[in-house]
């Protein structure tokens, strides 16, 4: 489990970088939404993996080992809502950076080559 | 607390003269004038105190921990010129009321001047070095602000520019030699510095503290070789010239240096480096100000000749060049504030200050001429005025230099006193000779009260000039014995001392003078020249200009070289740092301990190769096709909520979901605001390209591979104690909630919560603010080409017409049946959010969904018609609802945001906790729905905009908004 969730997130976030260095804006938005995810997951696994051990403890005076990390989870939750906030304000930016310069370029301006 | 409204009362003058209408011009000059004879009443009323030797302290906690008091001492010479500034304030301000035209911006320029007030008493009366910097830069900043005052002239902003540049350069040296000081001393505070002279003078920093310290009071002072500024700060209203550009501000130097005095002075490099820079500002001054065709021009010249003569006279440094040094601060405050305001007048009255077209003056302006000549006399240092005192003391100081055998400081004296009667008499001819006829103006007599400023203050040079042991003799004693101390020596003020060798050097200079401005004038045609002879090569300006004009040429050159406004190269920039810059801080791990693996279940790695190929295949066809891009994407996004759910995090796996699907929304909403997809086959790639690519192939590989080999690393490692126990242990007893991760966001971190939703409605209103002014790009206004087709039954009907009865009418039918159901969904879910997963953010989502699928059904005009969705009321119920749920826990005095669980039975529901966290979790829900709706709605409604905006070109669109 360990080497799949590393290689996953590895290619996930390789991916992601490949695209954020693309010229295009549509390819940057999808660039930060794959890294997101990579980074999450990141995040996440600082609690270790568990399998069938969710934080919920239906009675009090449990062992907390049995149980998976919730404080990662909480960080990712938050990063997950806030992550579709800025991609929201990102892709208001982009399409209103097309309508002003005319071009959907990252630099608002088609290179001179 | 007396000595602290001294400087107090003046900002606040400052602001409230600020606020004061345009016009006030009486309420604006008795504004200022009360201030300022409020600061003379107070400051007079210390006299007695003064008088006796004492010194005033009124410390305040500033910076305890560093050590720093924000100190008010008040001994003899910070009284004296406390009363300096205020006197000639008031002088000044009553001046300008009368010179200031109505058509100025008045307010600006009294609040400028009271707040310069302030600043400058601050600098007198610090008692600790820190805080005196402080306000040293607070002086130069109201001098650049005043010089500026008439900003609408090209040679104001310039000279304003230049003035702040040099001054408030020598102000961050000040600033370091200060903190040299302190760190010799181990004090800032004065009183310990002043009385630290020997360990300071035998310290091996004494020589950087010095010259640091130099620099500053030499900046500030004008001079030599930063004199340039002073003549340029001309450009200001006269008042500022005669107040701070020759009566105070330009004294901060020599103040400051007579202030060090006893800490810094009695070497050799003292007096080498003050008395070297005043004697070159001296010379350079005086004879500078002869060949001045301006009026202001020759008065700022003579002022840093006068200021190099205080300067050379402190780099003496014996207790009597000090006696000198102080009196003469005070005679050239007198006679050159009132010479500055005849000039004004005269200014003012003819409309010129070129001393080539003015003269015959005093036919037309009698009064203000004698006056005048008076003030220019004393200038001049003529018997029976105060210039004449003091400058008969600088002479015998200067017959002491060197002893017998090096005469040159009493020949530069002397030459000094050619100059400066030379000047003098340039300045007074404009008053003689027949009247002139080309003046812009007829000049008048000014105002009674505008010429009563330079009445008293030309009264106070001749009485000075004549009794000065019962005039100024007391005040001088105060500021002296608080300088000199013990030392203090014998001194005789008196006009007549006998036949001595000043004398005759006062002689030889007004006789030399005068011969020297009649060879000039009549041999070397002194009003044709148009530059200084001999030194306009060493043109302080003209360096300072270049000396900006390569910073500003280097700095574009290293933007140009080092700097980029492109995103690629930062971006790659960023992302090598990242690589890079772990692996250099990173040390050997110290061990190595694994644990051991969880099973690798086949079925989860089939669920990652079909993520990856989402992942690789979004971004190879991001570039030419978005739509498929996306849903490959999003395809890596619902691997990834599978993960969550697999590895024991429901609530992340339930979140993700929805975000995943808003997002994707979101994202449709947007595409069709992009350019026209690439078609592969159009794609020629220039070789140079490749390069580029493999390059950031390589950077993505090492990226992916970096992050894979860390989350392998981390994931091997037993991990470490964290707080999570705490929050699995206490959830339940103290949390009231089962679900560890929810009752996490609602009320361990319920703060951390409230900022996210903050945030989030934050984010909201901008996108909707930002798509308030969207303008879409040209090709973009039409209907799309998918949707134009004629076969398409989209092409003739609304999309209300579709889901109501067209194609769309069985899907209409079922997703109008999702609604309830979803809302009940959203309310299952938020309902046992506190015990299982869910919770406020998942039900808002879902909620938002809800709605969502009513708009993409059947459009935003059908939908708005029939529900009224009011997104920004939801985002401010929800924040208002977060909010007072944190605040109620005042009531029960404890913190911000205390949960309380209640306990309640209900007939039917049976027993019920109800946590507070429970309203609070309502609040986010609002906000989340809030939020995604506005989001989405303003985004949505761009296309039945955009359709109506350009109706004229288009007008079949009008039929159908999408």
């Amino acid at each position: 489990m360990e080497l799949v969730i590393a290689i996953s997130v590895g290619i996930v976030f390789g991916a992601g970088v490949w695209l954020i260095l693309r010229p295009r804006t549509f390819q940057l938005i999808t660039g930060l939404m794959l890294m997101s995810y990579a980074v999450n997951l990141f995040i996440f696994a600082m609690g270790r993996l568990w399998v069938n051990q969710p934080p919920i403890t239906p009675v009090a005076g449990i062992d907390p080992t049995q149980f998976a990390d919730p404080l990662p989870q909480a960080l990712v939750l938050t990063a997950i809502v806030i992550g579709f906030a800025t991609t929201a304000l990102y892709l208001v930016i982009m399409i209103g950076a097309r309508g002003l310069t005319g071009s959907d370029h990252v630099d608002g301006e088609e290179p001179r080559e | 607390m007396l000595l602290f409204s001294l400087i107090f009362v003046p900002f606040v003058g400052s602001l409230v003269a600020a606020l004061l209408p345009a016009d006030a011009r009486n309420r604006e000059a008795w504004l200022a004038g009360g201030v300022t004879v409020y600061g003379l009443v107070v400051a007079a009323s210390l006299y007695p105190e003064i008088a006796a030797g004492e010194i005033l302290r009124h410390d305040l906690p500033w910076l305890p921990a560093q050590g720093l008091d924000f100190v008010l001492r008040v001994d003899g010479l910070a009284w004296v010129f406390t009363m300096l500034v205020l006197a000639i304030g008031f002088l000044v301000v009553l001046y300008a009321r009368y010179y200031m035209s109505p058509s100025d911006p008045v307010p600006r320029f009294f609040s400028f001047l009271l707040a310069f007030m302030g600043s400058m008493l601050g600098v007198v009366l610090s008692g600790n070095l820190v805080q005196l910097v402080v306000f040293w830069e607070l002086t130069s900043l109201t001098s650049f602000l005043l010089i500026a005052y008439w900003h609408h002239r090209a040679d104001a902003r310039r000279g304003a520019r230049m003035a702040f540049t040099v001054t408030a350069t020598g102000g961050l040296c000040l600033m370091a030699g200060v903190l040299v000081l302190g760190h010799i001393v181990g004090s800032y505070d004065l009183d310990v510095v002043l009385a630290a002279g020997d360990r300071i003078r035998a310290h091996d920093l004494y020589l950087v503290a010095l010259v640091l310290i130099a620099l500053g009071a030499l900046t500030k002072s004008a001079q030599f070789p930063f004199h340039f500024w002073l003549p340029h700060a001309m450009a200001a209203p006269t008042p500022v010239s005669s107040y701070l550009h020759s009566a105070t501000m330009v004294k901060a130097g020599v103040f400051l240096l007579v202030r060090l005095w006893p800490a810094l002075s009695g070497t050799p490099e003292w007096s080498w480096i003050i008395g070297g820079a005043g004697v070159c500002t001296l010379l350079i001054g005086a004879f500078a100000a002869i060949f001045q065709h301006d009026l202001k021009g020759l008065l700022a010249y003579s002022t840093i000749s006068h200021l190099g003569l205080i300067t050379v006279l402190i780099g003496i440094g014996t207790p009597l060049a000090m006696v000198a040094a102080i009196f003469h601060i005070l005679n050239h405050a007198t006679f050159k504030a009132s010479l500055f305001m005849a000039a004004g007048i005269i200014d003012h009255e003819t409309g010129t200050r070129d001393m080539r077209v003015l003269r015959g003056l005093r036919h037309k302006l009698p009064i203000t001429a004698t006056l005048a000549i008076v003030a220019g006399a004393a200038m001049a240092g003529v018997p029976l005025l105060n210039g004449f005192l003091s400058k008969e003391m600088f002479f015998s100081e200067a017959l002491l230099v060197g002893s017998d055998r090096n005469w040159w400081m009493s020949a530069a004296a002397v030459a000094m006193g050619i100059f400066s009667v030379a000047y003098s008499l340039r300045f007074i001819a404009i008053f003689f000779g027949p009247p002139a006829t080309d003046l812009p103006r007829v000049p008048h007599e000014p105002p009674r009260w505008m010429r009563f400023p330079v009445e008293l203050l030309v009264l106070a040079c001749l009485v000075v000039g004549v009794v000065p042991a019962i005039s100024i003799g007391p005040i001088l004693d105060v500021a002296v014995h608080a300088t000199l101390g013990a030392s203090t020596p014998q001194y005789d003020l008196a006009p007549w001392h006998g036949f001595n060798l000043p004398l005759l050097m006062s002689v030889i200079a007004l006789v030399g003078g005068v011969l020297f401005y009649v060879v000039l004038r009549n041999r070397f045609d002194l009003h044709a020249r148009t530059r200084t002879p001999l030194i306009y090569r060493f043109n302080g300006a003209q360096a300072y200009e270049t000396v900006m004009l390569r910073l500003t040429s280097g700095a574009e050159w290293l933007l140009r070289w080092l700097g980029t406004s492109r995103l690629q190269p930062q971006l790659l920039i960023m992302i090598i740092a990242m690589l890079g810059v772990p692996l250099l801080l990173a040390g050997v791990p110290t061990q190595w301990t694994t644990i051991p693996r969880q099973g690798t279940d086949p079925l989860f790695a089939l669920v990652w190769v079909i993520g990856c190929v989402c992942a690789v295949a979004g971004a190879w066809m991001a570039k030419y096709h978005r739509l498929a891009a996306l849903s490959l994407i999003g395809g890596t996004g619902i691997i990834t909520a599978i993960t969550f759910l697999w590895l024991s995090a429901p609530d992340l796996a339930l979140t993700q979901l929805m975000v995943e699907t808003v997002t994707t929304v979101l994202i449709l909403l947007g595409l069709r605001w992009l350019p026209p997809r690439i078609e592969a086959k159009e794609l020629e790639t220039p070789s140079g390209v490749w390069l580029h690519r493999s390059r950031d192939m390589a950077v993505a590989v090492a990226g992916g591979l970096a992050m894979a080999a860390l989350t392998y690393a981390v994931l091997i490692h037993p991990a470490s104690d964290t707080i999570s126990d705490f929050f699995l242990l206490r959830a339940l007893s103290e949390g009231g909630g089962s679900n560890v991760v929810n009752v996490l966001l609602v009320d361990f971190r319920s703060f951390d919560t409230l900022g996210e939703v903050t945030v989030l409605s934050i984010v909201a209103l901008t996108v909707y603010a930002l798509l308030r002014r969207f303008r879409p790009a040209p090709e973009s206004t039409g209907v799309p080409a998918q949707q134009g087709h004629s076969l398409d039954p989209a092409s003739h009907q609304t999309p209300a017409e579709q889901a109501n009865s067209g194609y769309l009418m069985v899907a209409g039918i079922y997703l109008r049946l999702l609604l309830p159901f979803l809302g009940v969904i959203a309310v299952y879910f938020f309902m046992r959010g506190h015990n299982l997963p869910g919770g406020g953010f998942v039900a808002g989502l879902i909620f938002a969904v809800a709605i969502l699928v009513q708009y993409m059904l059947a459009g935003a005009v059908w939908v708005e018609n029939h529900l009224r969705v009011r997104p920004h009321r939801w985002l401010a119920f929800g924040l208002v609802l977060a909010c007072t749920t944190g605040l109620g826990a005042w009531l029960f005095e404890y913190p911000f945001l205390t949960t309380h669980t209640a306990h309640v039975t209900l007939p039917l529901l049976g027993d019920l906790h109800l946590p507070s966290a429970f309203v609070f979790d309502l609040g986010v829900f609002a906000a989340v729905v809030g939020t995604t709706m506005l989001i989405l709605v303003a985004l949505a409604h761009q296309s039945v905009r955009a359709h109506r905006l350009p109706s004229e070109e288009a007008p079949q669109d009008s039929r159908r908004p999408s």
